[in-house]
């Protein structure tokens, strides 16, 4: 980085549950050097004193689903050098991208008792939809490893580690065992981005995804085994939507069984 | 007693197997062998005789893979599982060496090596071809410290397999199921005929030095050929087969037959193949800086030729496609490695087919492109 003081952080939240800024929180041992490293200039999780833009690396967690975050992610870009998007719903739209499969209108009826004071968009968007975003990090929550990584990649100006490929690999360096193999219990690792080092199979449970979609995902040549295993046509559908739902290739894959069952 | 020495032929009982556990422990090896953890018989570090998978067996068929017991208390009546040895030479990840800064350079401290070797107990025919195979990849372009250096000392304890998996077929492949040579010692496990004992094969000096401090007796004339006859049944069992004549001209010169489009659509690109191979080697190198930059360390970590970002060559994938990726791992490893390293790549242990969660089965794949080697692709471009 240039210049004689260090870069400067911001860290930021649209429609979110805040446990992805948390995991900055929870670099509990190198916590230290990231604030000698970097000035945690806007951190409202973290202090209060916050210092005005413009800044050199900007961590944005959480979703558009209001017209004003669709501003204020422009503003947000404006100000900063990088740009990067942190947890499943800054990088694919979270949970909330559920939304884009329904009627929000209906939701807004049903849940307020007085809807008019609710303005929202019909979806909820990952950043990435809205501006030029630098780098993402996956995850519901991200990982630590990967935060670090990238903290470390910006300030020595070189590219991040963040491999693409599936939560297979990750679960064989571990000496893991198939869980779709050895127990016939669904998961996603095949189809799904790598980076959480397989803690879901390590306990002896599927994958659901969290980290959305790898690389080059095949969900086409999964749904078969899933479906041999007993899974359910609405099973099927709701295994790829959680918190990646709106991410394209999960997307193609619940609407693909879908369209296979028809209407509910 | 008189020291034994290679080819010598004597037979443990198996009241006596915790001593021969003993001897290696005592004479200062990491003992790793299967063990039942996670539903299925792994291999991991054995601290007691329990640990090993007394009494399990395991049902295995391409996609599914079930732990069961057996109906005696065999110590190895069971097959191959989801890891192979290459965990243990070259480790899933490993860090080769540290660089610290020192001024405006850096130096670079290199990993010491490690000192405990270990005793791989339990190593099938296949897995010894494996070994022998990943020696020579290791050895190659450049020789690789970290594996030679665990390699050399490792003492290699065969077991021949008392029955083949749907999955196998080392006689396809001129691997087993009986064990050569390549062994320090060799294990046959008896179950009938007498008490429960295994036949044991000295194969090497050190193997030799080994049993020596262990009660065994030579081996009664009927032991060697009830173990003969014990490779004979496995051999009679395999549950698969594949014919290798002219397979590597086969796969080399068809690069575009229609059956890799129809493999392609049926392949998850998860990389379970390659990770279950024992002579899949494909790797990949990480800086790890700390946050200061003051010093960071270099780590290998297993990759796979299915990961679309392990073709990345000048700026883009040289293999974007599923195909091109699924074409690159069966035509290495069948017909390219004979022209690189002088064999086959696989060895008919057959993980690949059990560890692949949708079922591809290499030596069906190979079937069909031999049924119909001119096939031509009918609808659509090949990508």
């Amino acid at each position: 980085m240039p210049g004689p003081s260090r870069p400067r952080l911001a860290v930021w939240k649209f429609a979110s549950c805040d446990g992805c800024q948390l995991t900055m929180l929870d670099c509990e041992d190198e916590l230290l050097p990231i604030a000698d490293r970097v000035e945690i200039a806007n951190f409202h999780e973290a202090s209060s004193a916050v210092g005005d833009g413009p800044y050199d690396i900007s961590l944005v967690e959480g979703s558009i689903t209001v017209p004003e975050d669709a501003a204020r992610i422009r503003e947000i870009r404006a100000q900063s050098r990088f740009l990067v998007t942190i947890g499943a719903c800054a990088t694919s739209g979270g949970i909330q991208a559920l939304r884009n499969f329904a009627d929000v209108e209906e939701f807004r009826r049903v849940v307020y008792a007085r809807p008019e004071y609710l303005r929202t968009l019909a979806t909820s968007t990952p950043i990435a939809a809205h501006v030029p975003v630098d780098a993402e990090l996956r995850g519901c929550p991200i990982h630590k490893a990967q935060l670090l990584e990238l903290l470390g990649a910006i300030l020595s100006g070189r590219r991040p580690n963040l491999p693409a490929d599936s939560v297979c690999i990750e679960c064989k360096r571990r000496g893991n065992v198939c869980v779709l193999v050895a127990r016939g219990t669904p998961c996603l690792g095949p189809v799904t981005h790598a980076g959480c080092g397989a803690i879901c199979p390590a306990f002896h449970r599927g994958c659901y995804g969290c980290f959305g979609p790898s690389e080059a995902p095949v969900p086409d040549a999964l749904l078969p085994k899933l479906e041999a295993l007993g899974m359910r046509p609405e099973e099927l559908e709701r295994f790829f939507q959680t918190f990646n739902a709106a991410a394209p290739a999960f997307r193609a894959a619940s609407e693909s069984v879908r369209n296979r069952r028809g209407p509910p | 007693m008189t020291p034994s020495v290679v080819g010598d032929r004597r037979t443990l009982l198996r009241s006596d197997f915790p001593q021969f556990l003993r001897a290696l422990w005592n004479g200062g090896y990491r003992v790793v062998g299967p063990t039942v953890r996670d539903g299925a018989i792994v291999l991991g570090e054995l601290r007691e005789e329990a640990d090993l998978p007394i009494g399990w067996t395991e049902r295995q068929e391409a996609g599914t893979y079930r732990l069961a017991p057996r109906e005696d208390a065999a110590l190895f009546g069971f097959t191959t599982g989801p890891h192979s040895w290459k965990k243990y030479l070259f480790p899933p990840r490993e860090r080769l060496w540290t660089a610290e800064a020192e001024g405006s350079s850096f130096r670079v401290v290199p990993e010491p090596s490690d000192p405990v070797p270990y005793a791989f107990l339990g190593m099938r025919a296949c897995d010894l071809a494996a070994l022998q195979i990943t020696d020579r990849v290791f050895d190659r372009a450049v020789a690789d410290p970290g594996y030679h250096g665990r390699r050399a000392r490792a003492l290699r304890i065969a077991v021949v397999c008392g029955h083949a998996a749907p999955t196998c077929f080392c006689v396809s492949m001129g691997t087993g199921p009986g064990v050569g040579r390549d062994h320090d010692l060799k294990l046959t496990e008896l179950l009938d005929g007498g008490p429960h004992r295994f036949l044991v094969e000295i194969g090497s000096s050190v193997g030799a030095a080994v049993l020596d401090r262990v009660p065994t007796r030579p081996a009664a004339s009927a032991d060697p050929t009830a173990a003969e006859q014990v490779v004979a049944r496995t051999a009679a069992g395999m549950g698969r087969h594949l014919d290798p004549t002219g397979v590597r001209d086969l796969l080399l010169g068809h690069p575009d037959h229609p059956r890799w489009t129809v493999v392609a659509a049926r392949c998850l690109g998860c990389t379970n193949c390659t990770m279950a191979c024992p002579t899949c080697f494909c790797s990949t190198t990480e800086e790890i800086p700390d946050l200061y930059g003051d010093r960071s360390e270099k780590w290998r970590r297993w990759d796979s030729c299915f990961n679309l970002e392990f073709s990345h060559l000048h700026g883009h994938p040289v293999r974007p496609s599923g195909r091109s990726r699924y074409r690159q791992w069966l035509t290495h490893k069948l017909a390219s490695w004979h022209d690189q390293f002088g064999s086959s790549g696989c060895v008919g242990c057959g993980r690949c087919i059990t560890w692949c969660p949708v079922q591809i089965d290499l030596t069906e794949e190979v079937r069909a492109m031999q049924a119909d080697p001119d096939a031509v692709q009918t609808t659509g471009a090949p990508p």
